[in-house]
C-alpha cells in the first residue's frame, strides 16, 4: 500500500471480513504510539504469521484469554518508562465474553487505563464457527446447529456492555463497521480517558461464519443497526446515551433473511421464533430507552 | 552488609527489592503468600518503588509480568502450586518469547488430594517450560540465587526466564540469619536492566505465529540459549562469589564430602542440608552429596563427571512422574550404564525425611539396591 498505518500489509483475511476494516479505521484515531495486544484470535492468525506482520504500530500476542492483563502489563511499563501512548487490547468474543472475562474484570477493577475493544463476530470463527455466548438467539453455529430437537442457538446473548459498565468502567461503547464515524468518535472517547479503562463493542459482520455474500458486509452491519438487532450507544460516565436517533426501526426478519445461519428460523415450524426475536429486541430498546 | 535474622520468604522479598524490578505482579497462595505480603509493606513504606498489580489470578499475574517485559522494563511475580499450574501456559508464551522475567517459586505439591506441603510437583510439570529452574538449600542461597537469578535470565546469550525454587516452609517458614548484600554492591553486580524498550518509532511485533516452517527454528534457539545458560549460570556464580564471598558449588551442581567418597547421594533443594548435616555428624566418610542446583538446563556433564569412579549412586527426589518413577533419577540414569542407581521417591506432601532415612537409603546405596524406594 505504500503508506505506512498502523495496520497495512500481508493480511491473509477472508474476503468481505469486517475486522480489518475496523482495525484500520481505530489505528487511524489512535496513531503511532499505540500498542495493540492482542488474543489469539482471527484478526491475529491473519496478521501475523512469522516472519511477516502486517502491524505498523507495537503489537504483542499471547494467549487467548490474557490479553487485558498483558495490555495491563504494557501499561504499567510504560508509566514506568515515561513513555505516553495508547494501550488497546483487542479480543473477538470468545476472548472476551467467555474465556477472557475474568482477566478483563480483573483490568478493569484494577483501573488499568487500556482501552479494551472487543471484536464482536458472534462466534468462535478462528476454530471454525463454535457458539460463544456472544452468538444470537436462534444462529446456526457448528456446536448449535438446528436439527429435530434444536432450533440453533437457545440462549441470548450475554450482555457484555452492561457487565463491564458494572465495574463502574468511564467510557462504554457498543459501535459497528457500518457506521464507522461513530465508531471512530467513540475511540477517540474511549483513548481520552487517559489514567482509566475503556471498553468498545464493535460488531463484525462474518461473512463466512453468518453465510451472506462478502460484498454485503457494510450493508449487513447497517441492517443490524437499523433493525435494532445490534443497538449503538454508549454509557459515559455512568450516563446511557443511545447513539442512533431511533427513528423507525425496521422488522428484524428483513436482517434474518440476509444470513444463512438464521435460514431455518423461515421454515414454518420455526416461525415463533422470529416474533421471539423481535419481542426481544424490542424489549431491549425499551430498557435502554428508560436507563437513558 | 547486613546480617539478619529472616524468613526465607522475606529474604526472597529483601532481594527483590534490591534487584528493583519495576513491574512486580502476583497473587497469594499457601506458602508463598509471605513473599508478595513483605513486598506489599514494602511498597506501602515507599522503600520499594515499584508498580505493583494485585492480578485477580496467577494466569493474569504472569500475563501482566509478560506484557511489562515485553514492553522493556524487570520484573517479578512468585508463586506455587496450583498458581503455577494455573500459569501453564502462559508460561511458555513467555519462555518462547524469550522474556526474562524472574519468578520465584515456593515449592508445594499439586492436588488432588488438596495439600498445601512442600514437594516439586508443582515446577516439575513445568521442567519443559523453557524456564531455568534453579533450586535453592538454604535462605541465603534463596536471597543470592534471586540476584543472580536477574543476571542470568537477561544476558544476551540467554534471554530466557529463570524459576527461583525454594521449598514450601521447610525455607519460605524457616528463621535463618541472612546476609543482606549491599545495595551499591548489587547495583554493580546487576546494572539496571539494558534490554529493548518500546519504542513507538520503530514497533515490533511479538508473539508471532509459526508454521512447520519456522516453529522448529525457534525450539531450536531456545534450546541452543538453555545450553548457553549453564556457562553463564557458572559466571555469575563465581562473578557474585568475588563480590559477596559466597558461590554454590560452580553455580550449577555443588559436591559435599566427595574427598573419599565410593558412592553418592544426589538431590536437590534443603534435603541437601540435611544430607550435608548428617555426614557431617556422623562423620561418614563413604557416601558423598551431589546436589543438582540447576534442573534446568540440567549440568549433564557435570553430573557424569562427578559419578564416573563411584561404585553406586542413589538419588532422592520429592516428585514422581506417575507411571515411570521419580523424574530425576531417569535422567540420570541415563548418564551412567556402569553403577547401580538407586531411587528414593519421599518427602511427598511435606512428609518429613528423617535422619534414620537417610542413614536406611546410605545402607541402600552401599548395597546397590535397585528399584523404587519409597520413602
Ligand atoms: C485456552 C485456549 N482454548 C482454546 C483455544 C482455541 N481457540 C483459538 S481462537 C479460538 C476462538 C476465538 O474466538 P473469538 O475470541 O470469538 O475470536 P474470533 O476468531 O471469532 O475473531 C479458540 C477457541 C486457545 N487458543 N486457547
Ligand atoms: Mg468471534
Amino acid at each position: 500500500m505504500g503508506v505506512k498505518c498502523g495496520f497495512y500489509q500481508g493480511a491473509t483475511n477472508c474476503c468481505g471480513c469486517p475486522e480489518t476494516i475496523a482495525i484500520r479505521n481505530i489505528l487511524e484515531v489512535a496513531g503511532k504510539n499505540t500498542v495493540v495486544v492482542n488474543a489469539t484470535s482471527c484478526l491475529e492468525i491473519v496478521s501475523s504469521q512469522y516472519p511477516h506482520t502486517s502491524w505498523g504500530v507495537n503489537y504483542i500476542h499471547g494467549a487467548f484469554e490474557n490479553a487485558s492483563a498483558i495490555a495491563s502489563g504494557v501499561t504499567l511499563a510504560l508509566e514506568k518508562l515515561g513513555k505516553k501512548g495508547n494501550v488497546i487490547a483487542i479480543a473477538g468474543d470468545g476472548g472476551t465474553l467467555d474465556i477472557g472475562l475474568q482477566a478483563l474484570s480483573g483490568t478493569l477493577e484494577r483501573g488499568d487505563k487500556i482501552c479494551f475493544i472487543c471484536m464482536d463476530n458472534n462466534a468462535y470463527m478462528n476454530t471454525g464457527i463454535q457458539r460463544s455466548s456472544a452468538t444470537p438467539f436462534g444462529a446456526w453455529t457448528t456446536t448449535s446447529p438446528p436439527g429435530k430437537f434444536s432450533i440453533g442457538e437457545e440462549k441470548w446473548k450475554k450482555p457484555i456492555v452492561e457487565i463491564v459498565a458494572a465495574h463502574r468502567t468511564p467510557y462504554v461503547a457498543t459501535a459497528s463497521i457500518g457506521f464507522i464515524p461513530d465508531l471512530k468518535e467513540k475511540v477517540k472517547k474511549a483513548l481520552e480517558k487517559k489514567n482509566q479503562p475503556s471498553f468498545i463493542h464493535v460488531e463484525c459482520p462474518c461473512p463466512l461464519g453468518w453465510k451472506f455474500n462478502p460484498s454485503k458486509t457494510i450493508e449487513i452491519a447497517k441492517l443490524a443497526v437499523k433493525t435494532g438487532m445490534w443497538i449503538l450507544y454508549e454509557i459515559h460516565n455512568g450516563k446511557l446515551n443511545i447513539s442512533k436517533p431511533a427513528g423507525k426501526r425496521k422488522p428484524v426478519e428483513e436482517y434474518l433473511k440476509t444470513q444463512g445461519r438464521f435460514a431455518h428460523l423461515f421454515k414454518p415450524r420455526n416461525k415463533h421464533i422470529i416474533k421471539k426475536i423481535q419481542t426481544h429486541v424490542d424489549d431491549e430498546w425499551e430498557r435502554l430507552l428508560e436507563n437513558q | 552488609m547486613v546480617r539478619k535474622v529472616l524468613e526465607g520468604s522475606h529474604a526472597i522479598a529483601e532481594a527483590v527489592k534490591l534487584c528493583n524490578p519495576d513491574v512486580v505482579a502476583a497473587y497469594p497462595i499457601t506458602p508463598q503468600t509471605h513473599i508478595i505480603e513483605r513486598i506489599s509493606e514494602m511498597v506501602a513504606d515507599g522503600e520499594f518503588k515499584t508498580e505493583f498489580s494485585r492480578a485477580e489470578s496467577e494466569h493474569s499475574a504472569m500475563s501482566i509480568c509478560l506484557g511489562a517485559q515485553a514492553a522493556g522494563v524487570r520484573t517479578f511475580t512468585s508463586s506455587a502450586s496450583q498458581g503455577i499450574a494455573l500459569m501453564h501456559e502462559v508460561l511458555y508464551n513467555v519462555s518462547g518469547m524469550r522474556l526474562p522475567v524472574v519468578m520465584a517459586v515456593v515449592n508445594r505439591s499439586l492436588s488432588s488430594p488438596l495439600n498445601i506441603w512442600c514437594d516439586w510437583s508443582d515446577t516439575f510439570a513445568e521442567r519443559d517450560s523453557g524456564w531455568i529452574q534453579l533450586y535453592c538449600e538454604s535462605s541465603q542461597e534463596a536471597f543470592d540465587t534471586i540476584i543472580q537469578a536477574y543476571k542470568i535470565a537477561e544476558n544476551e546469550k540467554v534471554s530466557l526466564p529463570v524459576m527461583v525454587c525454594i521449598d514450601g516452609f521447610i525455607l519460605s517458614h524457616v528463621y535463618e540469619p541472612v546476609n543482606i548484600a549491599d545495595k551499591k554492591l548489587v547495583r554493580k553486580f546487576l546494572p539496571k536492566y539494558s534490554g529493548r524498550k518500546m519504542d513507538f518509532d520503530k514497533p515490533v511485533t511479538q508473539g508471532a505465529w509459526a508454521g512447520p516452517d519456522h516453529f522448529q527454528e525457534f525450539k531450536q534457539a531456545q534450546h541452543e540459549a538453555m545450553r548457553n545458560s549453564k556457562d553463564v549460570i557458572r559466571e555469575a556464580n563465581s562473578e557474585f562469589k568475588k563480590i559477596f564471598g559466597r558461590g554454590y558449588g560452580n553455580g550449577l551442581v555443588e559436591t559435599y564430602n566427595m574427598e573419599s567418597a565410593e558412592h553418592a547421594i544426589i538431590t536437590m533443594g534443603s534435603l541437601c542440608g540435611t544430607v550435608k548435616h548428617i555426614l557431617r555428624e556422623k562423620r561418614i566418610k563413604d557416601i558423598g552429596l551431589i546436589k543438582v542446583k540447576s534442573f534446568r538446563p540440567f549440568p549433564i556433564g557435570l553430573v557424569k563427571n562427578s559419578i564416573k569412579d563411584l561404585k553406586s549412586i542413589g538419588v532422592l527426589e520429592k516428585d514422581i512422574s506417575l507411571g515411570l518413577g521419580g523424574a530425576l533419577c531417569y535422567e540420570i540414569r541415563g548418564l551412567t550404564r556402569k553403577q547401580a542407581v538407586s531411587s528414593f521417591v519421599g518427602g511427598l506432601g511435606g512428609r518429613d525425611v528423617k535422619i534414620e532415612d537417610f542413614m536406611r537409603m546410605f545402607d541402600d546405596i552401599r548395597e546397590e539396591r535397585r528399584g523404587l524406594v519409597w520413602v
